[in-house]
């Protein structure tokens, strides 16, 4: 049975030196309980937060990584609710109501299907501290606090509901962490440091939220293990109510928390003691720049995955615009990446040699693309090509080009009369004669209308016409 | 020698001439508050273990509003839930006082979680006028104004968070300077409405304000709200020429205050045109709303901000065996009725259909308010009104009638939504009781203001000390 399941996942940014708004250390990991602490983090009266500027920039990394867009302004708010993990009783994060705008929406992460997962915000937020029950959540007389966690730097990111089977929600959490590993924020060296919630719902049930679930093969696991539960109700005739259920990771069940008719009230206002976070254009820049991968390798995947030649690859891959491009658009279509590289490396790259301002989007060019797998006249795509550059459609349609067949085969026999000669004596030598003709005629030429021409044509010398 | 009789400025300068020991200053001062303030209950802990240290401020004894916080020393805001609570650091003026050799010789009194405008809302007690101990001091920096009208201490350091330095310095005859927001750090000041609020001085003297403000002021990278300020030197504050310069009276909220107020305050006009002064009178949009936007926004802020006090981390804690809610409930109940009553409205107006209602709305009327008050100091070099629109009250007398106290604020508020300095002076007297006057300037332009306040100290003449 399909579902609709979308997660919300808490990176922690493992590559940081220090928490989020205070300078404790981000390693809390093996460390005595509440020793990685410090006023700020602890929250004590008077203390005020300080944002660490290296987290968002490792935010903006992976806001780019997943070709989402950062907002050049952010807010941060406080979500007020008591919880002993929260030493202030309340999170600093990012808000996309009441004028709050998160760090970065949009971008996708691609499933080995092809199929995208849409992204549809990511903020910057602290983690909160770690609460123990030395005997289980539900036979606990006490609890103990640890806040060495506590202020963290956690990128939150929410997905649409995008994902139809538990093991698309695990794929896509294991393609996020490797993505992730990639870039120079290695989760996966870090337990703990990919966390996340899973919504799923059913045709005809509503949305249940699913929290607690730690590692990815619980995620599939408590997900296949909602889609029994929901369906079974669904079945039976009963309706699946909007609630919040928690991952047994030990029974391997899902429990209800709590129905969203008491939804918790979070009370959002913007942080007073943080100014709005804004993002320099230059900022993106140089993430932008850090995150592309040296020229060869480029090359080297191109090669790999859509069997492009090195050397075309190497041209495409040198030029930063010629690369952004092929990027962008072989994606969606990469069936044509060899019409599209050879299209960039060459025609598009000599419009940048002569001082053309190529512009930056890469629709179009996939048209031009196939045009030049078709085989269109060097005419045809210059002409797209200027189409593209100065900003109007592009639309390209095969033309039936009216090539006077016999008379092409005319001046093939007029030009080769020995291979004329051989192909009259044996009939296998008619396809190198074929060979010249289309070259001449062009690719797009009807092979088949051509080749009976040339029949006809050593026929009527045959028969001496 | 009566030591209290002289500034702040005299004291240092009679240390730096060695006319006396620092260490003489600071025991004289001690046992002033020992002796005299079981009359007014300005301070809550006294520091008797205190070092002198050296630079502009060496052997200055200050008395340090008790939501500041200090190393080593309690700090409980005024409250019961902090009644142990020792902070193991120092706020950032704090530690500017203490590079310069300043001794805190006492946690000042004030009204919990400096929520209220008469100094009677204390888990420690109400702070008595010095000027008639049957009336309320002001507030919520009731003990850091009380202590220096008094003589306690030559001077102090309040916060301001809605008026809370210019009530108890009207209310008790001293000079008390709220800075630019931003111009002072809030590194240590325990929050009430971080929007809002600033650390500031309150003094005997424009000067002894001027010379403290100077050493408090500054970025800080420990606040990121903090600002650079422009530097200037007392120099540039004596030198303040009055002549010519323009004042306006802002006459929707100067009209609506009591009939001996009104008295003073147009003396007070009088003797400013004396010196040369141009008054003109203009009408702010919004000013009138101001008060409740003030509310909003305050108890908004104070609802998350007093979140963390529930006993798990510090403070008092709660020892009982009941699940941690119980737990929450059964520290938070230490709060003083006033600052329950703030943190249910501020909980309510930020909740859901109510946010756009009350928040924003209030956030609205924060921004025309400022633009408003912007606009009229292009065309004006200062806003004038009175301080406070009454007479200090009798203690207990309006314990039932809050509305009023909260009417009050009515003219101090402005400048924290504006986030713009404001100087209250003492304007004299009206039935034995102190009145004072408010002067409003553009940000950072403290320099400015404390010229034009010295300007008019010197035609009122300087405050003496209430004799107790």
């Amino acid at each position: 049975m399909k579902a609709k399941i979308g997660l919300e996942i808490h990176v922690q940014i493992v590559s940081l030196r220090t928490k989020l708004f205070c300078s404790c250390s981000a390693d809390y990991r093996d460390k005595p309980p509440n020793t990685n602490v410090c006023p700020v983090c602890l929250g004590l009266p008077g203390t005020l937060p300080v944002l660490n500027e290296r987290a968002v920039e490792e935010a903006v990394k992976i806001a780019l990584a997943l070709s989402a867009r950062v907002n050049r302004t952010s807010y941060f708010f406080r979500k007020n609710y008591f919880y002993p993990d929260l030493a202030k009783n309340f999170q600093i994060t990012q808000y996309d109501k009441a004028g709050g705008l998160p760090l970065a929406v949009g971008g996708h992460l691609k499933l080995s299907s092809g199929k995208k997962v849409r992204i549809s915000r990511m903020h910057l937020e602290e983690d909160p501290g770690r609460i123990f029950y030395e005997t289980g959540i539900q036979e606990a007389r006490y609890s103990l606090i640890d806040y060495n966690r506590h202020g963290v730097a956690l990128v939150e990111i929410v997905t649409e509901p995008d994902m139809e089977t538990p093991k698309e929600a695990r794929e896509f959490l294991e393609r996020l962490a490797s993505l992730l590993d990639d870039i120079g924020i290695p989760v996966s060296r870090y337990e703990g440091a990919i966390r996340c919630d899973a919504n799923i719902s059913l045709k005809g049930g509503a949305r249940v939220e699913v929290k607690n679930i730690t590692g990815f093969s619980a995620v599939e696991k408590a997900l296949a293990y909602e889609i029994t539960r929901q369906s079974n109700l669904l079945k039976r005739g009963i309706k699946v109510e909007r609630e919040t259920r928690h991952w047994d990771e030990r029974r391997k069940i899902t429990t209800s928390l709590r129905k969203k008719e008491v939804e918790e009230e979070y009370r959002y206002f913007p942080e007073p003691d943080l100014p709005p976070l804004s993002i320099p254009e230059s900022l993106i820049k140089k993430v932008e720049e850090g995150l592309e991968k040296p020229a060869e390798q480029a090359a080297e995947e191109y090669e790999k995955l859509y069997g492009v030649e090195r050397t075309v690859g190497m041209r495409i891959a040198k030029e930063k615009r010629l690369r952004r491009l092929f990027e962008r658009a072989v994606e969606s279509s990469p069936d044509r990446a060899k019409a599209l590289a050879s299209l960039l490396a060459n025609e598009v790259a000599f419009m940048i040699k002569r001082g053309v301002s190529i512009p930056e989007r890469p629709e179009g060019l996939l048209e031009i693309a196939k045009a030049r797998q078709d085989g269109a006249d060097r005419e045809i795509i210059l002409d797209l090509l200027s189409d593209w550059v100065e900003g109007r459609q592009v639309v390209y349609r095969k033309v039936e080009r009216k090539v006077d067949l016999d008379s092409v085969v005319g001046q093939v026999f007029a030009e080769n009369p020995k291979a004329v000669e051989e192909a009259l004596r044996n009939p296998k030598a008619i396809n190198y004669l074929m060979g010249l003709a289309i070259k001449k005629a062009g690719k797009g030429v009807d092979k088949k209308e051509l080749f009976s021409r040339i029949r006809e044509a050593l026929d009527r010398r045959r028969r001496g016409v | 020698m009566r030591l209290e009789r002289l500034t702040a400025l005299e004291l240092v300068e009679e240390v730096k001439s060695e006319a006396i020991k620092a260490e003489e200053v600071v025991e004289y001062f001690l046992d002033r508050i020992k002796r005299l303030d079981p009359k007014l209950n300005s301070i809550i802990t006294v520091n008797e273990a205190v070092r002198v240290g050296k630079g502009a401020l060496a052997g200055l004894p200050i008395v340090v509003k008790d939501n500041i916080s200090t190393k080593g020393i309690r700090t409980t805001c005024g409250s019961r839930i902090l009644e142990n609570y020792v902070p193991p650091y120092d706020a950032e003026v704090v530690t500017k006082l203490k590079r310069e050799g300043a001794v805190i010789i006492g946690k000042a009194n004030m009204d919990e979680f400096a929520m209220g405008s008469s100094g009677e809302n204390s888990a420690f007690g109400p702070t008595r006028n010095p000027w008639d101990l049957t009336r309320v001091p002001g507030g919520s920096s009731s003990g850091s104004a009380a202590s220096v009208a008094a003589g306690l201490a030559p001077i102090s350091l309040g916060t301001d968070t809605g008026g809370s330095i210019r009530a108890p310095a009207s209310f008790t005859g001293t000079v008390g300077l709220k800075p630019t927001y931003g111009a002072v750090s809030r590194y240590g000041l325990i929050a009430y409405a971080n929007s809002l609020e600033q650390i500031g001085p309150i003094g005997r003297s424009v000067k002894d304000v001027a010379f403290l403000y100077r050493i408090i002021k500054g970025e800080d990278e420990k606040d990121s709200t903090s600002l650079p300020s422009p530097d200037f030197s007392l120099k540039d504050v004596e030198e303040f020429e009055a002549r010519g310069v323009k004042v306006a009276v802002i006459s929707n909220l100067a009209e609506k205050v009591d009939e001996p107020v009104k008295k003073r305050f147009s003396r007070s006009l009088d003797l400013l045109v004396e010196a040369g002064v141009e008054i003109d009178e203009v009408e702010i949009e919004v000013a009138e709303l101001a008060l409740a936007s003030y509310y909003v926004i305050a108890c908004s802020e104070a609802s998350s901000n007093l979140a963390r006090y529930d006993g798990v981390r510090f403070g008092v804690g709660c020892r009982t065996n009941t699940s941690w809610r119980e737990a929450y409930r059964e520290v938070r109940r230490l709060f003083g009725k006033e600052v329950k009553v703030r943190i249910m409205l501020g909980a309510h107006m930020l909740s859901t259909g109510y946010f756009e209602e009350y928040y924003l709305k209030a956030v609205k009327v924060r921004r025309l308010l400022r633009e408003g008050l912007k606009r009229i100091l292009k065309k004006y070099h200062f806003l004038l009104m009175p301080t406070m629109p009454v007479l200090p009250w009798k203690i207990g007398e309006k314990l039932d009638d809050p509305l009023y106290v909260y009417l009050s604020d009515a003219l101090t508020v402005p400048a924290n939504l504006a986030g713009l300095p404001a100087l209250s002076l003492p304007a004299g007297f009206e039935e034995g009781l102190p009145v004072g006057i408010q002067l409003m300037a553009d940000e950072f332009q403290e320099a400015r203001l404390l010229g034009m306040g010295l300007r008019f100290e010197e035609k009122v003449g300087r405050p003496e000390v209430a004799e107790l």
